[in-house]
């Protein structure tokens, strides 16, 4: 199939960027869209033209490397599909495709379609893990966790980290990423002694970098592994509560 | 030279406890006066990062990805083994140690491995309470399932997401060390030197990969867990990046690398479809548990598969291995698989693929179980190849997928470099010539979490009150230096032809030459080859843009750059052993039905290189391996 795409190009951080066109010829719909953009960058080269920077690792969906705007959607809005999985079977012969990195504050460009999302690992160091150092652990099955909250811890800890919740809201809200990880540690039993504090430390961490939800829901349908809103509840509801209880331990005290 | 793997005396079962009680120790207030560097954020480094922290080091971790958090073990499917027996089916410390030496092929330490085996409850135990969301039956216990080349079930899973769960475990838990300020973390950070001073490692040379900015890094060890080198193929289930680069900078320094050779060829990966392919993807080892295995009984059958009658069927390994079955070790089922597509019975539009069929499974567990077991890797399957496996046979063929070969370490996973340590895939310690399933998560975080968190503070002991060599040393200026030149010589040689395509000729000879079955001719024509073809890269290569800024080709040219270097020892490895054993298939040395033929008398070692300089013929060292507590035998799973 041929192809023209519209790629945001940007030499650096501070550097002002613009779209620039280029044309995709004859690549195969088996193709992955990334395996597409390596055509791409090949043909450039030989061009002489620099090829376009982009992020990818693992290209199967797991690590939460990849992520592309595509045609305006976080991943290409395939659902349940990061970009890295999104083929080009999904597109039509001589579609136009306009393709941009996440565009937010809290995600600042690093080079055209790379972006640099730390942001996300100063929330997780605020309170994303239960604190049990190695050799402390009780024996594995001393706890039994019911099947059902398992599932939904697992449901949560799926997230791969890869910003397109950010990404797709109008806000530029992190709650779904937030949500995803305090939920996943506030259901286990392991992660009640730091339940409070993780909510607390990890959402204002959170708000230091990002916009504030709004309820659009937009994150859930750009979630390449399909993360349920459902958990910015849970995350809202034990941040109240902390707030409650943690003020009250520090009076306490 | 001679290698001493320093192996504790006394019996088996109490070598590592006796070993710990020997090691000098570092008092708590002393912890904090000794650095440590560790490259890499897989279970192997963030575990070990993670743990040292814990202990009162302090560390400094690098990575060349964005976050901690997304190194290759992410990736991991299938699961984690541990010899808990929650099964009750008979399984134990001894029969974990006994299933990974036996499919090691009899080529990996009993110490080591016993070791391993001990430490598998501990890392589950360690793992749960991190919250790691491991499957889990009705009654609220951990669940459990069985993978090929064991006869128990005594693997751990989180969905078909294991290594994302346990890496994001050691990742959090290297978190919460960031965040007290044991840690410091570079990531987007690759490091391209080790730096020895006088005999001993000394410390790094990284390059930012934003800024472009050489720097360098000294602490009082330097741990090096940066993974496996299957990329040297080309085609791979790795990530993208996954690369040799750390441990053959260390090799080039003075670290013996061991049995190169020794890759796995995963048997149940998607097959290649066409040119552009840039990476291949596996499909879990666990779909064994449940899909069997077959290939049509004609030649270039072009009937769709439900229209193939059970009896013009072959269920090959059902047929070749009655006792295991679709779950024989993965060395054996991915040589079967060749040798059924070599007879011109592959499946597939480019017949180069074996069925694995769930038709019955179905039939037997229904539509839910089928999709609670496996629904993930079902989706997956199908976005790649747009086929539906709940109606159609999945197609699978092997794929490098792992390498058991690495740095040579000693029982304290330190390599013959004092003060540098590897761990994880990085090392070539426990898996002999074959890795079972889920052995590899295992012995990361065994490495990580355990083993060299307590061994390194025997080598610091030695060094309380010294600093470490300052990063104004000679020594860093002169790497430093090294670094720069190779970058610009990269940048300088504006030829004809992307680093890419120099990867793919190379992955291809390797593949060809010493992939799923190797020759003495064919090993002998890749030595030739491969440095004709590594000339030209350095000569032709074309990178744009410059090493002051981000620069994606410029960082795969200096890990391809290596990869050429490193293609040529797994070559004269493979070469040298005139046997076959685990993945290493030596054409010339097999049983009357095509069995690999091992060579006990003659090759029962571990073939160790030294680095004599570029171009020079390598020095083998060899370690011989005592079995006292396994007897030898044909492995044999009929
Ligand atoms: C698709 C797939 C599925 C698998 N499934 C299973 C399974 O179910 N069970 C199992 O037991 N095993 C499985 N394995 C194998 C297992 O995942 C790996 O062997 C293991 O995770 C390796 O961990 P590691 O910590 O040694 O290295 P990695 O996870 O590869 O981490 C390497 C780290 O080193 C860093 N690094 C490397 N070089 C440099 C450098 N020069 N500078 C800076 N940083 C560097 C990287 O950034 C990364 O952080 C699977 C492997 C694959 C490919
Ligand atoms: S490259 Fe890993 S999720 Fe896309």
């Amino acid at each position: 199939m041929d192809l023209t795409l519209r790629v945001w190009r940007q030499a650096g951080p501070d550097r002002p960027g613009a779209f620039e066109e280029y044309r995709a010829r004859e690549i195969s719909e088996d193709a992955s869209f990334l395996e597409m953009l390596d055509v791409v960058n090949e043909r450039l080269t030989l061009e002489g033209k620099e090829p376009i920077t982009f992020d990818h690792d693992c290209r199967e969906g797991i690590c939460g490397t990849c992520g592309i705007m595509i045609n305006g959607k976080p991943h290409g809005g395939q659902k349940g599909t990061a970009t890295c999985q999104l083929h080009m079977r999904k597109f039509g012969n001589g579609d136009v495709i306009v393709v941009e990195p996440w565009r937010a504050a809290g995600f600042p460009v690093l080079k055209d379609l790379m972006v640099n999302r730390s942001a996300f690992d100063r929330i997780i160091e605020a309170g994303g893990y239960i604190g049990v150092d190695v050799g402390s652990a009780p024996e594995a099955n001393l706890i039994p966790v019911p099947k059902a909250v398992s599932e939904l811890a697992m449901d949560a800890a799926a997230c791969i980290g890869c910003g397109a919740c950010v990404a797709a809201c109008p806000n530029n809200a992190a709650q779904l990423f937030t949500a995803a990880k305090v939920a996943h540690l506030n259901l286990l039993p392991q992660g009640q002694p730091e339940r409070f504090a993780r909510v607390e430390a990890m959402v204002d961490t959170m708000e230091r970098f990002f916009g504030s939800c709004t309820n659009h829901g937009e994150c859930e349908a750009a979630c390449p592994k399909s993360i349920s809103i459902d958990f910015i509840a849970l995350l809202n509801k034990d941040y109240v509560r902390a707030k409650r209880i943690n003020r009250a331990m520090v009076s306490r005290a | 030279m001679q290698l001493d793997a320093r192996i504790p005396g006394g019996p088996l079962a109490d070598k590592w406890d006796a070993h710990r009680f020997a090691l000098p120790l570092v008092a708590p207030p002393n912890r904090r006066r000794f650095e440590v560097i560790v490259v890499g954020t897989g279970l192997a480094g963030a575990g070990a990062a993670a743990t040292l922290g814990e202990l009162g080091y302090q560390v400094k971790v690098f990575t060349y990805n964005d976050s901690n958090r997304r190194a290759h073990s992410i990736s991991a499917q299938g699961g984690i083994n541990a010899s808990k027996d929650y099964r009750n089916d008979g399984d134990s410390t001894h029969r974990l140690f006994y299933d990974t030496i036996k499919g090691g092929d009899y080529r990996s330490r009993e110490a080591n491995v016993y070791r391993l085996a001990q430490l598998s409850n501990e890392i589950i135990d360690q793992a749960t309470a991190q919250g790691v969301p491991f499957a889990r039956e009705y009654g609220g216990t951990l669940a459990n399932r069985s993978f090929g080349g064991t006869q128990v079930a005594r693997t751990f899973y989180a969905r078909g997401q294991t290594g994302q769960q346990l890496l994001l475990g050691a990742y959090q838990a290297l978190a919460r060390q960031i965040h007290a300020g044991t840690v410091t973390s570079y990531t987007r950070c690759e490091m391209l030197e080790v730096v020895v001073v006088d005999g001993k490692a000394a410390g790094v040379v990284v390059r930012d990969m934003v800024t472009g900015e050489i720097s360098s890094h000294s602490a009082h060890a330097v741990v090096l867990a940066t993974g496996g080198y299957s990329n040297a193929y080309f085609l791979s289930t790795n990530a993208k990046a996954c690369n040799v680069t750390a441990i053959w900078r260390a090799h080039r320094k003075g670290a013996l690398f061991a049995n190169p050779c020794f890759t796995q060829i995963h048997p149940t990966c998607i097959p290649a479809s066409d040119e552009f392919q840039s990476k291949l993807t596996l499909m879990s080892e666990s779909l064994r548990n449940d899909g069997r295995i077959w290939v049509p009984q004609a030649e270039r059958e072009t009937r769709h598969p439900r229209d193939i009658p059970e009896d013009q069927r072959d269920y090959f390994l059902e047929r070749r291995y009655p006792a295991f079955g679709n779950l024989v070790p993965r060395d054996v089922a991915s040589r079967a698989a060749k040798r059924e597509v070599d007879a011109g019975k592959g499946v597939g539009s480019l017949h180069n693929g074996v069925y694995l069929d769930f038709a019955e499974s179905l039939a037997r567990l229904g539509h839910d179980v089928v999709t609670e077991r496996y629904g993930n890797l079902f989706e997956m399957y199908e976005r790649i190849t747009g086929e539906n496996p709940y109606e159609m046979p999945m197609r699978i063929y092997p794929a490098p997928h792992y390498t058991m070969g690495g740095l040579w370490v000693d029982y304290d996973l330190m390599t013959t470099v004092p003060g540098l340590y590897a761990i994880g895939e990085a090392n070539f310690a426990d898996h002999g010539a074959n890795r079972l399933g889920a052995s590899a998560l295992m012995q990361g975080l065994a490495d990580g979490y355990f083993i060299l968190p307590t061994t390194v503070a025997g080598y610091l002991a030695g060094m309380l009150g010294k600093k470490p060599v300052p990063p104004s040393h000679p020594a860093f200026a002169a790497a430093e230096a090294e670094v720069k030149d190779r970058t610009n010589r990269l940048l300088a040689a504006k030829g004809s032809r992307t680093v890419d395509w120099f990867h793919r000729e190379l992955g291809k000879i390797v593949w060809d030459e010493c992939g799923m079955a190797r020759t003495a001719d064919g090993l002998r024509k890749a030595i030739a080859d491969i440095p004709a073809l590594q000339e030209e890269f350095h000569r032709d290569v074309r990178i744009l843009g410059s090493g002051e800024d981000i620069n994606q080709a410029l960082e795969r040219a200096g890990r391809v750059a290596d990869f050429f270097e490193l293609a040529q020892l797994m070559c004269r490895d493979a070469l040298n052993r005139e046997e076959s054993c685990g993945g290493h298939f030596r054409v010339e040395h097999q049983t009357p039905d095509g069995e690999a033929l091992r060579n006990d008398d003659e090759y029962a070692y571990v073939a160790a290189w030294g680095f004599d300089g570029p171009g020079v013929e390598p020095t083998l060292v060899k370690e011989h391996l005592e079995f006292e507590n396994v007897e030898l035998k044909t492995r044999s799973y009929k």
